[in-house]
């Protein structure tokens, strides 16, 4: 008796532990320590993804280098800390990271009973269906009775149902832990459909498909059947932490609405645009109000570039994920990314 | 026991009531257990409290609620329209199947490994060596990665499946085969099975007292599986002999009909059995190598064969030594099911993940883990050391 309740007491000694962490406030923690610490997926290529050298690049790693760049105005003062899909919202609570960017969908339960708050949201992204052409499938309405590989750990399975269930269709899942796993068993033919937030299914397509088969012997079927609208995620609490990292997102949007990016940023200094002014810090206030440099919005531009730039480095058009804007341009040209402004 | 032992002889020498070893004894467990228990109360107040401070809810609510999430393997009617906790139920089920039929076939497998590495024949003791070197030297993920791969790659996809008979079905989406369609009768073919198993175990215990006291041996084993073929059988023939019968046919992207073996089964199945049936082979080896040389001798001197010789002598005498170690290999093996969500078998693991991650109450999710994990453990334990008494050497 006495050993197993002492089993269970050092596992509770593990959460213990880490609650404790939660004690002050999360930006003088982060400043104290001199580095952001970002916790990100183990990798998927456009939106984290560590190359030869050891560094991350990718969409959601831009918003840890863009906060970084707000608060100690150098994008490099940044930590990685790789986590599965399970370990992720443990990690925030905890305190083991201070910024969940992992491509994770910003729900009302998370949102909630998990203790986080989302920022702005960095990718407007839906479930979607890969299929091997050979199977002739056009749309998502022909997959009755399919099976279908499943990277768990998300809402996938829940819309997956949810989907099949409303049209009346039956499927198998094969729900496999790790997605390099899953991607293997849906080329190896143990399923017919593979099924993920499509900005993922894009990126599998574009990196992983093993030879002699090429990239373009799968589609993406048109059927998008979720919302998924990935935000970065920090504890509830400090609420400054999270305006700096919401307004950091947005600092980004207003840049590419103003035209604002990585190479004219000196210049754009020196316009007598007063909103460009402000942005910029030139007229100060901004940044004061933030509890930031009043430079913050020209670090992050000069180091991170604006979004339309970081979007078109990670996953644009002319990267192999070859993803159009769609509903991630700005609001002004057809999307929905609408940045508060800043002023 | 030793402190009532020491404290009987105290109470004779009259010491001051702190020297009393009883007292003592008492005073030092009462402590210790008050220690425990406040670290427990101290931890879980302050988990609660933590989990308050960060609105995050807590509680058992969540089990009544409907999942939402397809299993792909179940032996139950399931629906994404179940509850958590029937999510849950599916995955323990799938937990006990496997774990189930991998004690059986790891006993048999590791039993006849055992048993080959003691066999004069040289070839037979080498192959049953390096068999049991290589899987027991290789971390079973690894093995379970491999037989997965193997699987998955090595069968074609179901519209080129292999074709047995028009009747079985071997493809990357498992082997598929027909099944009776389900009847009334089959019920009652169980309720004659249970009857036949019965009737044959006390068959088993005339037997033995009549080869006690005439020394006339009568094959149990024969009769009984006449038995329990035999009664179902007459129920079956009884009950007007149905023969309909679902059978698996290519419809869309899959097999319709018939029933399945899933490769994420097959492969862990594979995997554990492979693997644990090497610790087994260990254990029986030991078993019998702890013996005296002279039951063998002895054995050998009454004329009796070497397979009599192992099945009469001395692997009822082994099995008091196997016995106690084996029960650790059947925990291994369920408790090594749980790397099931590695090759996608749903199990238990796999439903509570998906629940953890839908719900987000991590805590209680993996509180239930344990305590089913350990729920079945225990009962594992509680028949083995149940068996172990009962084969226990009868001294004289």
């Amino acid at each position: 008796m006495g050993k197993y309740s002492l089993a269970g007491a050092i596992g509770v000694a593990a959460i213990l532990a880490s609650g404790s962490a939660m004690a002050g406030k999360d930006l003088d923690a982060i400043k104290a320590r001199g580095a952001l610490i970002c916790g990100i997926g183990s990798g998927t290529a456009g939106f984290m993804l560590q190359d030869s050298q050891g560094k991350w690049t990718g969409l959601d790693v831009d918003v840890c280098r863009a906060v970084a760049a707000a608060i100690f105005g150098d994008a490099e003062k940044v930590k990685y800390v790789p986590l599965t899909s399970q370990q992720r919202f443990t990690a925030v609570q905890s305190g083991e990271v201070d910024i969940l960017s992992n491509n994770t969908t910003a729900t009302l339960q998370r949102d909630t009973a998990l203790g986080l708050d989302f920022t702005a949201v960095t990718y407007y992204d839906g479930q979607g269906f890969l299929v091997n052409k050979k199977l002739g499938v056009k749309s998502a309405k022909e997959l009755n009775g399919a099976t279908v590989c499943v990277a768990p750990g998300t809402t996938t399975e829940l819309n997956l149902a949810d989907y099949f269930r409303a049209n009346k269709m039956t499927f198998k899942p094969v729900v496999i832990e790790k997605v390099e796993e899953v991607r293997a068993a849906f080329f190896s033919g143990r399923c017919d459909v593979y099924t993920n937030d499509s900005s993922s299914l894009y990126s599998t397509r574009a990196a992983n498909v093993p030879p002699p088969a090429t990239a373009d012997d799968f589609i993406i079927l048109p059927e998008i059947i979720s919302k998924e609208p990935l935000a970065p995620a920090v504890r509830h609490g400090d609420n400054q932490f999270a305006d700096i990292v919401r307004w950091s997102q947005y600092a980004m949007l207003e840049a590419e609405e103003y035209g604002i990016d990585s190479k004219n940023v000196d210049e754009m200094q020196k316009s007598d645009n007063p909103s460009i002014k402000r942005i910029l810090g030139v007229t100060p206030g901004m940044g004061k109000a933030l509890g930031v440099d009043e430079k913050w919005v020209y670090n992050i531009i000069k180091q991170v570039g604006n979004y339309g730039e970081s979007f078109e480095r990670n996953v644009g058009k002319n990267t192999p994920l070859k993803i159009e804007r769609g509903l991630n341009a700005l609001w002004s040209k057809g999307g929905l990314q609408y940045a508060e402004p800043i002023r | 026991m030793a402190v009532e032992a020491l404290g009987s002889t105290s109470r004779t020498t009259k010491v001051a009531f702190w020297n009393d070893p009883t007292v003592r004894g008492w005073v030092f467990q009462i402590v210790i257990v008050g220690l425990v228990g406040g670290l427990a109360y101290y931890l879980v107040s302050n988990t609660v409290e933590n989990l308050a401070r960060q609105k995050i809810a807590s509680g058992f609510h969540y089990l009544g609620r409907e999942a939402g999430f397809e299993i792909g393997d179940s032996m139950i009617a399931y629906s994404p329209a179940s509850t958590y906790a029937r999510a849950m139920f599916v995955g323990l089920l799938n937990t006990i199947k496997v774990a189930g039929i991998g004690i059986v076939l790891a006993t048999i497998l590791g039993t006849l490994l055992g048993v080959g590495r003691l066999s004069p024949n040289w070839l037979l003791s080498k192959i049953c060596e390096y068999y049991v070197e290589t899987f027991r030297n290789v971390p079973l993920l690894l093995w379970l990665f491999l037989i997965y791969k193997m699987i998955s790659e090595a069968f074609p996809g179901p519209r080129q499946a292999i074709n047995v008979l028009n009747s079985f079905f071997l493809s990357n989406r498992g082997l598929y085969f027909p099944v009776p369609l389900a009847h009334p009768i089959h019920e009652w073919m169980g309720v004659g099975l249970i009857v036949a198993i019965v009737a044959t175990w006390f068959m088993a215990r005339w037997a033995k007292k009549r080869q006690e006291a005439t020394g006339q041996p009568f094959h149990t084993i024969y009769a009984g599986l006449a038995l329990m073929i035999g009664i179902p059988a007459l129920v079956w023939i009884a009950g007007g002999a149905p023969t309909g019968t679902s059978w698996p046919e290519l419809k869309g992207f899959n097999f319709v009909g018939g029933t399945v073996i899933q490769p994420e089964f097959t492969a862990l199945l594979v995997g554990l059995v492979l693997y644990t049936s090497a610790f087994v082979a260990e254990i029986v080896r030991s078993g019998i190598l702890a013996l005296n040389k002279g039951q063998s001798e002895a054995a050998a001197a009454l004329g009796l064969s070497r397979g009599q010789t192992m099945r009469l002598v001395l692997l009822p005498q082994a099995m008091r030594l196997i016995i106690p170690p084996m029960t650790s290999q059947y925990l291994n093996i369920t408790k090594n099911s749980s790397l099931a969500i590695a090759i996608g078998y749903p199990d238990l693991v796999a439903s509570v993940n998906v629940t953890i991650n839908q719900t987000g109450q991590a805590i209680e999710n993996v509180l239930i883990i344990m305590a089913a994990y350990l729920t079945v453990s225990l009962s594992i334990s509680a028949f083995m050391n149940f068996y172990n008494k009962r084969i226990a050497l009868m001294e004289r």
